[in-house]
Parts: C-alpha cells; structure tokens; sequence
C-alpha cells in the first residue's frame, strides 16, 4: 500500500508546514512535527515493521501507545537504542531506525547523553492528563494544592485526544511533567518517574540538557488517571500487520491525521468501536464491515458502512497474492456458533475486544483489583496508601463521566489532605469530544468474547510480542498449570514490555476457559515496576564515573597527585598506595620505601584513620565496658592499644585511645570503620546506658595526620619542633604531646605501627599540606621517603599487626590473634566477655594468626590461597574433594627487611604447628610447601621502637 | 620555622572556582569556626551555655537560633553546633564550659560550608536532596542533617527568598566529601549553565 | 521507598536510617549467671513476626538518634515510633 492519501487533508495536531526527514530500513521518509515514528510510518504506508522474535512472522504497529507490543524498533541515530515502540518515538529531522525480529542491539559505544535525577515534592500527584486528571490537576491547582501533573505523552490531553483543557486548566499553577512515564509506585505515596527530555530533539538537542531524568516523587495524595488499554481479541491471524486496536485509528486520525487503511472492517464487543466506525467514515474511510458478536446492528452508527454483521465474529485475517502475505487483504467473518464464512477484502481490521483500565500503578502501590463482570475487567477495590482511582482508570467510559470523576477524585484527596476544595467543574466538552455514541446499535453488556473458537489456536496471539498464542496457553494448562503467574512463567506471555497490558486478561480468560474458572477466581498476576521500559543509564543518573560513590580525600591529596602516587580506594577513601620512582613498579617502590623506613625515615598520611572524641565524667567506664581491656586507668598524656569486640567477641575494630584529661579521650579506629564504631558507641550510650554520661563526637576530619616512621624520624621532628623534648626518657613510647610543629599547633602522638620509632603528628585538617611540605623539607636532609598503603602494610604485617577486616573476618577472637594479653581478666564484663566463656570461643582448634614462611623465598603466595596439613595428601597430590583445609593466608608480601617473602595466615591450632610444614595448593596446580612461624617475623624484641 | 598561619591554611575546596550559573551561585565559605557541644538540652548547664553564646540553644529539632555571626543550629536532642565566622575565639570561650556534663569539641576544620544561593538554588538542591525544600516546609532558620547525594550533610536555610531577598542554604560539609559535594554540584549545575 | 518518621527530625527517607533489628531485647544485668545456651539465645535467637513488630532505628543520616518502631512485616507499613525509655 503506498502512502498516497492516507495523510487526511486537516485532522490531527501535527505542522503540516515544516517536512521531518527520516529513514527506516535504509529508505528515506518524510513526516512532520507532532508525528510519532509509528505514525509517520503508517502515513507512508509502511505497514510491516518488524519480524516476531520466535515465530518470524511479519509484525506492524497494533496501537498508538505505550501499550504496543508489535511495533518495536532499532534506533540508529543519533544513537543506538533497543527496542523501542515506535509509538513512542517522537519523529525529528535525521532519525534513522531499523526493523528487528525481536531483539535489539546495544549501542557499540559509550553513551554519550547525560542522564538527571530529581527531588520532588507535592500535594498532589495526578498520572495521566487525559480527561479525567486534567479536571482533578486543575480542581486541586484551583483550591491552592502543590500539584504535579505527569503524562507520558508529550502533550497534555489523552488519547484521543479528547480535551487539552486549553481554556480551563492552569497550567502554571502546577508542575506540568509531559513525555514522563510514572512507572513505579512505591511505599508511602514514593512514585517514581522518568521524563524524555531531549529525544524528540534530535540533533537539536542542547548538550547540557539531559537526556532523560528519573522523578523521585513523594506526594501527599495520588490520583491516578492512567486510562484504560483496548484489548485485542485473539482469533487465526490477529497478529498480520494491518490488524489493529480499534481505538488507535481514531488516535492516529485525531492526533496525527493518519489514515490507518481505506477500507476497514471494524470487529468490537463494546460500544467504543461504533466511535471509530463514525469517526473514520466521516475521515473518508470506507468502512467494509462492522462485526459484532451481539444480535442487534441496526440502529444509528453515525456512518456509512458496507456490511453490518450482527451475529457474527471475525475468524481469520489472510494476505494474499496481490498485495503480500505480510499484511492484512482479506477478513473472514462467520456468526457466532459457527456458519459459511463471509470473506471482505480490507486493509485494516480494527478490534476492540474491551478496555483494560490501566492498574499497574495501583497494583504496585498495594491496591488490590476485583474482577468486574458487567465492565469484564478488573477495576481497583481498595488501597491503604493515599491514592484515588479517576476516570477510564476505573471502568469509566465517556469523557464526559471522566471529567465529573476526576474532580470527583481530587475532592477526596483534597479533603484527606485538609485542603478545601474549591467549588468547580470543568466546562462540558464540546459535543465532537463526547463519548461513544448511544449504543442503539447493540444494546447490551459486553460479551465475554475474549478468543474466537477454532480448532487450531496456533496463530491466535495472546501476546504479540513474546509469540504466546492460545494453543501455548492451553499446553501450559494441559501440562498442569493451575495459576496464572505460573503459566506466565511457562509461556513468558505478559513478560517484556507487554506486562500484561495487552495480554493479561486475554491470557487469564484462555486459562479460565480451559479449567472451566472465571477470571475472578483465577486472579492476574502481579504488576511490577516499571510499567514501561527503563534504561539502565536513567536509574543511574549522575551516580557514574567520578560521582559513582564519594571519594574522600585528605588534605594533601593534591601533593600526593602531583608526585605521582598511585593510589587504591579503601571504604570511600582514595588513599596513596606507593610513590613509584622512576621505572619502578609497584614491587620495586615498596622495597625502596620500607627500607627507608626500616633504615632512614618515610613518611605518610595518615589522615584516614577514624578519630572520636569521647568526653563526659563517665568517658572511662564507658570505654571500660566497649573495650576488651582497660582504658579507665590510662593516665592523661598516654595512649593505649585497644580492640573492641561485637557480642559474640569476635573482634570489630581496633586503635589507640589517648587521654586527654580526666573526662576526655581520643579513639582512634581503622579507616573503613570510623562510621559503624560510632554508630555502635552511639547504640549503646542511648539504648543500653543512658544513665553515662559520655559524649562521642567524630573528628576524623578535624585532624591531618602524618606518620613520621624510621630510625631518623626524631631528627626530623627536632628540627620540626624546637619546643619539644623529643628524646625517648622525656617523650616515651605511647604518649602525646600538644606543642607546635612547623608553626602549627599539633599534636604529636609516640605510636607506632611498624615496629619502628614513630611519631603521628596531628594538625587541623586545613594546616594538613603545610604540615606535609614542612616534614618533607625537615627531612630532606635525610632522604625521607614518602609511602603508601602497601608499605604500610608491608611494616605491620612483618610486625604480625593484624588488619581488622583483612587478617580478621568476623569470625575470629582476639585469643585466636594471639592478643589474649588486651583481653583484661579483672573487668566485670565489656562487650564480648560472656561469649570467650563459651566453649567454642576456648576450642583448641581454633584458627590462630601465625607467620607463614614459603620455603622457596621468591615465591609470594596469593592472598586467600588455602594451607593443607601434608598428612591428607596421597602421594603427594591433593585427595579428592572436599580437601580439608587448615586455614588461609591473609596477608602476603615480600620483605626487603627479611629478604624473602612471606605471609599472615588464620591456621587451625596454628600456634601449636609453629615450625610444622604446611602445603599451600595453587591455581596453576603446583603444591608449595611453607613453614609456619610465629606472627612477628622482624624485630621480635621490640628493640627498634626508640630508635 | 614559625610563619602566620594565613600563608600555610589551606581550605579543602581551595582551587575551586565554580563554573558561572543563571540563577545560581555557588561559593566555598571557608574557615567558619564551628565547636560540636553536647549537654542536656535543660538545666543549668545549657542555661550556662545559653547566656555564654547570648542565645539559647534553640529545643526545637531542626532549628536554629542565632544573633549577628552566631549561629546555633540544633542536631540532635543533646546536640548543637555553633558556627562562628573565620578565627572567632568560640571555641575557646566554650572550652571553659566542658566538663560539669557538658561536651565541647572543636570542629572548626572538621567541615567547610558551601553556599548555594540565588532564585533557582532549591532546583539544583532537589537534584540530590529528598528534603523538601519549599518555603513552607524549610522556612528561613531551619536546619537539617541530611543526605545531598551521597554526601551527609548540615543544610541551613538562611534565606528562604520569601521576603524579596536572594535564597540562601549553607552547606556544611565534611572536609574529605567536600571535592566530591563541589564535583556534584557542578554537575547538577551543567543544565543551569 | 519508606518515609520514616524519627521522634525527632520528623519524616525522612529510608535512606537515612539504619536498620537495628528487633526492639526491647535488653542486655542481660549479668551475662556471667547466663548458661551457653541462655546467652546464645540473647545473641543470635529472635522472633521473625509476621505482623507487627518493633524494632529499632537509627536516623543515621540525620540526628544519630536511636528509636524504636513498630512495623507490619506484612504491610511494610511503620505503624508507630517512639523514643528509647518511653513505653512501647
Ligand atoms: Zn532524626
């Protein structure tokens, strides 16, 4: 069919005035503003645009809305996108798209859009500005409510459309959301939405405009107006292009002045097709046949039509030789029960097997649907979140009664939020717009007329776009299936963008009829968000790339950028990892800056360390009862270790605490765990020991930090802070000073956490770079070294400092750390005590931390790699599954200290295996044998500490 | 080795020169001080502390109180933090009061406050802040901890604009989010370019 | 998205809170008098409702301040809050 003629002369809302070039399938189209991809392609006479994704039959476009299951295309330009309803493409100049059987492709390149989120707030929030919400949006903007309107067309007014409110609604007066689909309604009226912003612009789109932008909306009150689907009837070829719901005509004829066909048979078991018979004749249609299972076609149908078959049923639509067997030439009709066959030759077969008011929104929202008989779907019957149903929404037919109940709806919800409705109605619409016709013609409810009886249901489609036909069905029920969610899953009908809108009433009344149930009994299946498709890039919005998660950085980040550290991310922290000079690689820089930690002085930032102050008279006993041992006796001006335990006394972090008088205290905790040991300080002050009076406050960001470590790190603080005695007799191990460094006021703290003497020096964060550059001059003289992470743990761990969270797991006491030293005996209780009384806190079997020696120096087991007791193997090969293992290495390194690699392993009675062998099995199937060793592989002594 | 303080303080957002806006105005107000108390919200303690700052603290959850350059936002039932300008010697005034049941740390460094202001600055905001921003919901004086983003932050409503003036929010921000609160704000920002 | 209400701030986003597990399950005023058995029931034994349950909160974004709520596993619905010390 060409596309001569099927453009109707006025009609429609489109500018015929300015021409949009498009293509499709590599030929070159025209259309015009107001156009969508779908409508442009009908007037081109373009009707087979797709192939069906399991069964290859042709497909065209079924409807003029979100709804379409057929009509889904590629777009090619500007910029790949799968699977999209042509109905809802806007057409713009340059567009290009692609037919697809059923599957899209994903674009090849990044996607260059920018994609937004927003916050919104509202009275009211009204889905859907057909009739029935534009008369509730504009009685709730009228009694002074915060309203948002949101449509998923680009204009307000529905379908049809049948009203645009142009003379009485505000638009000003509330948030106006059009192209926005509200696709999921979540707990406390928490609705989300997603607005097109930029596609209907094509190439013209500005670049700071994003493409799309998720709506997080929380509104007071929701109505929704959401309309309703007209549903397809299923008989022996429903799927041919050319085959479609009846009402679409009308929308492409009043919104886009398309002319579906030129010889339409229409086929309805509602009144709603006699509008469509009436407004396409008087479009200049020929209507070939009106078709309608009720008795009685006489009366009035506002037009011309060629045969009126009462009685009678459409069996099948055919293509045939002259015009391809891609689209629809020829309809069979027959009467109800069976009869000769009547065979009329059409272009376009328009079906409206009912309307399906639009529940998926209100499903979500925890509404629950009670199938109506009289209406033959199922309609809302009660929600204990805020919301109204108005309008088609809610069974209700003309636009006139969705006029009444939408101000009807925004009454209730007005009243509910204690805003006094306003005394309003909307203006009657004009008599063109009213609803359907009287239904002389055929008096009556709707038949339950869902699927024409045939012997073979192999082409009678229940869902179009997963190929689900009723015999699909009716296998799912012959194989057992009873549910209609499970035969969903057999037969994916209602799956995809479909979700029911077309399928699920059909599908539920093809199982009723096979187990011989009505569909109230049988139920639907559940609405899930989205109600339309979503992209990924929109749900992510600006959580991308740089903004993904926060980096936390410390004050000196910008020294460390500029001396091109490489850094690793540790909770959000970006913290330097090594400093590589020159042709070093990561093993390389590690060594040379451990010995100059080991042998000179290094330094690093420190900053990330998690610092609470806790101030208050009971700070001691409160810090008594969080930490294994005792902190109460500290004196002012000292520091102690601690560990804290959870309540099943495994350890949950660990750090220094520094008194700073009698009621003030400064904790320190491991990077990643500043957050959650407040939380947990803050948890047992307010709910279990109100009465103590202690106070936490996190500083973590008030204090830079920089670890000055080595044999000459007292130099540089000498040179740092004259007023300071920093010999070891005047300033000992485990103390802190207050005093000036670098002209900064400081604190300096005597702690150290590589064996080596070591002073941390805590500045106000925005002193933190000077502080830096000053230690790094001071010490130039000799060669201080700036270090990282990795060398960080390279020190403790040939100390066996264990790193909560890496040589820990939640499951591991600080007995099984080999710490039963900072577990105090004399408390009463602390956190965890009642748990190291419990037998499997005392097993002997327990993991302890151990040092793990390979006996091949060079070679640096893995992280997380197992350790076997030799006594499992069988000639010398590992036995077969389950291998019982010993343990697993935690930390591994190489040491420029002791020469050779070595690791921390969590080992099964590992304290008593020390000097055993000990087989660690690796990927490439090699069994390597290690000795176990003690934890503190360098320094045992402690002799280094002073300097 | 000793030098004034002004040539080596360096606030985290230093370097940042946002990108000129229609509508907005964004800034770093660097160096506010700013001390953390904790007490009892009645009794002698907080009528002492009251009379120390020459306004009570402010009871009301999500308020503030305040005279000149002080400000006393409220944070918790227990918990307040005054906000000073620049070098203000609060903090030593209210280290006088620790003690006797009452918590007083200094916080001058521990956040910086960004400035959001002009007729569109809710816009951006709404952007990655679920509040409700709406003069009826966050008048002038109001004060909030929340979320904008991923970020925690203290958001004042120093100006709500209903009066004629510019709206105005303070942002206080934790010094290790604020290159990311800033690297958020910009790109928000792009459509308001 | 739930809209929880803190006894302080007032409503907030789900985002903001911190989830504490089940409320009024008190420390024991002598864990050492406890059996195994007694104490692991403390630590790891709770009641998985179906209806109303309390349980408690923090507002971790906003106060810090821990709370308790009553909440319909069912429903999903928060059907009251109220501060630690004041009755359930
Ligand atoms: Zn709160």
């Amino acid at each position: 069919m060409s596309g001569d003629g099927l453009r109707h002369a006025t009609e429609g809302r489109i500018d015929r005035g300015t021409v949009l070039r498009f293509r499709f399938d590599g030929t070159a189209y025209s259309g015009h503003p107001g156009d969508t991809l779908a409508s442009a392609l009908l007037a081109n006479g373009v009707r087979r645009i797709g192939t069906s994704v399991r069964l290859g039959r042709p497909r065209g476009v079924m409807s003029a809305g979100s709804e379409e299951p057929t009509g889904v295309v590629q777009l090619e330009a500007p910029f790949p996108d799968p699977m999209r309803p042509a109905t809802m493409v806007e057409l713009h100049d340059g567009l290009v798209a692609s037919s697809l059987s059923g599957r899209g492709r994903l674009a090849d390149r990044p996607d260059p859009a920018r994609y937004d989120a927003v916050h919104a707030h509202c009275d009211m929030l009204v889905v859907g500005a057909g009739p029935a919400g534009l008369a509730a949006a504009s009685l709730a903007v009228r009694s002074g409510a915060r309203v948002i309107l949101a449509d998923e067309r680009p204009e307000v007014g529905g379908a049809s459309p049948d009203t645009e409110g142009d003379d009485w609604f505000d638009r000003a007066g509330a948030r106006v959301l059009t192209r926005t689909t509200v696709f999921g309604y979540y707990d406390d009226n928490y609705l989300v939405a997603v607005e097109r912003r930029t596609d209907h612009l094509g190439a013209a789109a500005p670049g700071n405009l994003a493409r799309e932008r998720i709506w997080r909306i929380r509104a007071g009150q929701v109505v929704l107006a959401t309309g309703a689907h007209e549903r397809p009837i299923a008989f022996a070829g429903n799927d041919l292009p050319g085959v479609m719901l009846a009402d679409s005509a009308r929308t492409y004829l009043h919104r886009y002045g398309v002319l579906v066909g030129r010889r339409a048979v229409v086929f309805t078991i509602n009144d709603s097709g006699y509008r469509v018979v009436a407004d396409l004749a008087a479009a200049g249609v020929e209507i070939a046949a009106l078709v309608d299972p009720r008795e009685a076609t006489g009366g009035t149908v506002g037009g011309q039509v060629g045969g009126r078959y009462g009685g009678h049923v459409v069996v099948a639509a055919h293509g045939d030789d002259a015009h391809g067997h891609d689209v629809l030439s020829t309809v069979d009709i027959e009467p109800v029960g069976g009869g000769p066959t009547v065979r009329v030759d059409a272009d376009a077969l328009l079906v409206s097997g009912g309307w399906s008011p639009v529940l998926h929104l209100y499903s979500q929202s925890g509404g629950r649907l009670r199938y109506d008989e009289v209406v033959g779907a199922f309609l809302p019957d009660g929600c204990r979140q805020a919301v109204t149903v108005a309008g088609a929404a809610r069974g209700l037919t003309s636009t006139t009664a969705c006029l009444v109940d939408g101000v009807d709806a925004a009454r209730q919800a007005l009243t509910a939020l204690g805003i006094t409705p306003v005394d309003w109605s909307p203006p009657s619409v004009g008599a063109g717009a009213e609803g359907p016709p009287p239904a002389t013609a055929a008096p009556g409810g709707v038949p339950d007329l869902r699927f024409v009886p045939a012997e073979d249901y192999s082409t009678h489609f229940v869902d179009f776009q997963r190929d689900v036909t009723v015999a699909d069905v009716l296998r799912a029920t012959g194989a057992g299936l009873r549910s209609v969610e499970h035969v969903k899953r057999y037969t994916t009908a209602g799956t995809a963008h479909d979700q029911g809108k077309t399928s699920g009433l059909l599908t539920s009344a093809v199982v009723g009829q096979a187990l011989d149930a009505g569909i109230a009994e049988l139920g639907h299946t559940t609405f899930r968000p989205p109600y339309t498709p979503v992209s990924f890039a929109a749900l992510a919005g600006r959580d991308r790339g740089q903004l993904y998660d926060p980096v936390r950085v410390t004050a000196i980040h910008d020294w460390h950028v500029r001396h091109g550290a490489r850094f690793e991310d540790v909770g959000q922290w970006r913290r330097s990892w090594y400093y590589p000079a020159e042709g070093e690689g990561l093993a390389e820089a590690v060594r040379r800056e451990c010995v100059a930690a080991r042998t000179g002085v290094a330094f690093m930032d420190a900053s990330t360390l998690g610092k609470i102050e806790v101030q208050g008279p009971d700070a001691g006993r409160f810090l008594d009862r969080l930490y294994t041992n005792v902190m109460s006796t500290l004196a002012v001006g000292a520091i102690r270790y601690g560990v804290m335990c959870g309540l099943d006394g495994m350890v949950f972090d660990d750090g220094t605490v520094a008194r700073l008088a009698p009621d003030r205290f400064l904790l320190t905790t491991t990077t990643g765990n500043a957050g959650p040991v407040l939380d947990w300080m803050e948890e047992w002050l307010q709910t279990e020991w109100p009465d103590l009076a202690a106070w936490c406050t996190s500083v973590t960001d008030q204090w830079a930090t920089v670890a000055v470590v080595g044999p000459r790190s007292r130099d540089v603080l000498a040179r740092l802070a004259p007023g300071l005695a920093v010999d070891a007799a005047t300033f000992p191990f485990m103390t802190w000073r207050d005093t000036v460094v670098a002209g900064l006021p400081a604190r300096v703290c005597r702690i150290s956490f590589s064996g080596e003497l070591a002073y941390e020096v805590n500045v106000a964060w925005w002193h933190g770079l000077a502080l830096w550059e000053a230690v790094y001059e001071a010490g130039a003289p000799y060669g201080i070294t700036p270090y990282g992470t990795e060398t960080m743990h390279v020190l403790r761990a040939e100390k066996g400092y264990p790193i909560v969270g890496q040589d820990t797991d939640g499951t591991v006491t600080p007995q099984d750390l080999g710490m039963a030293w900072v577990v105090s005996k004399k408390k009463a209780d602390f956190i965890g005590k009642r748990s190291f009384a419990r037998s499997d806190t005392a097993r002997p079997d327990r993991k302890h931390l151990v040092g793990l020696l390979p006996e091949d120096p060079t070679l640096l087991l893995p992280e997380g790699v197992h350790v076997v007791d030799p006594a499992c193997l069988a000639g010398g090969r590992l036995p077969e599954p389950p291998v019982p293992m010993l343990g697993h290495v935690t930390s591994s390194y190489r040491s420029a200290a002791l020469d050779r690699t070595f690791a921390l392993a969590l080992v099964a009675g590992g304290r008593d295996r020390i000097g055993d062998r000990l087989y660690a099995p690796l990927d490439d199937g090699r069994l390597v044998p290690v000795t176990v060793a003690g934890p503190v592989l360098y320094d045992p002594e402690g002799a280094r500490r002073d300097g | 080795m000793a030098e004034p303080l002004e040539t080596t303080i360096r606030s985290p957002l230093a370097g940042w020169t946002p990108h000129p806006l229609t509508g907005i105005r964004l800034a770093e107000l660097p160096f506010r001080t700013q001390v953390n108390l904790r007490l009892p919200a009645k009794g002698p303690a907080a009528d002492a502390v009251g009379l120390e700052l020459g306004v009570p603290l402010p009871v009301e959850p999500g308020t503030t109180a305040g005279s000149g350059e002080l400000s006393v936002l409220w944070l918790g039932p227990d918990e307040w933090l005054v906000v000073g300008s620049p070098g203000a010697d609060l903090a030593a005034r209210l280290a006088a009061r620790r003690g006797a049941g009452v918590s007083v740390v200094d916080t001058s460094a521990l956040r910086t406050t960004v400035l959001v202001a002009g007729p569109r600055a809710r816009d951006l905001l709404a952007h990655g802040c679920a509040l409700d921003l709406h003069p009826t919901r966050f008048p002038t004086g109001r004060c909030a901890q929340t979320l904008l983003a991923h970020a925690q932050i203290v958001l004042v409503a120093v100006d709500d604009g209903t009066s004629g003036a510019e709206p105005a929010y303070h942002l206080l921000v934790r010094s290790s989010f604020a290159n990311y609160l800033a690297d958020w704000l910009e790109d928000a920002a792009v459509e308001y370019r | 998205m739930l809209l929880i209400r803190c006894p302080w701030c007032g409503p907030r986003d789900e985002t903001e809170f911190h989830y504490g597990g089940a409320a009024h399950v008190a420390y024991p005023s002598d864990p050492a008098a406890l059996s195994d058995e007694e104490w692991g029931r403390y630590l790891f034994v709770r009641e998985n409702l179906k209806g109303p349950f309390a349980e408690r909160w923090c507002h971790t974004a906003g106060c810090r301040r821990w709370f308790n709520a009553v909440r319909d596993t069912l429903t999903n619905e928060i059907l009251r809050v109220y501060r630690i010390g004041e009755p359930a």
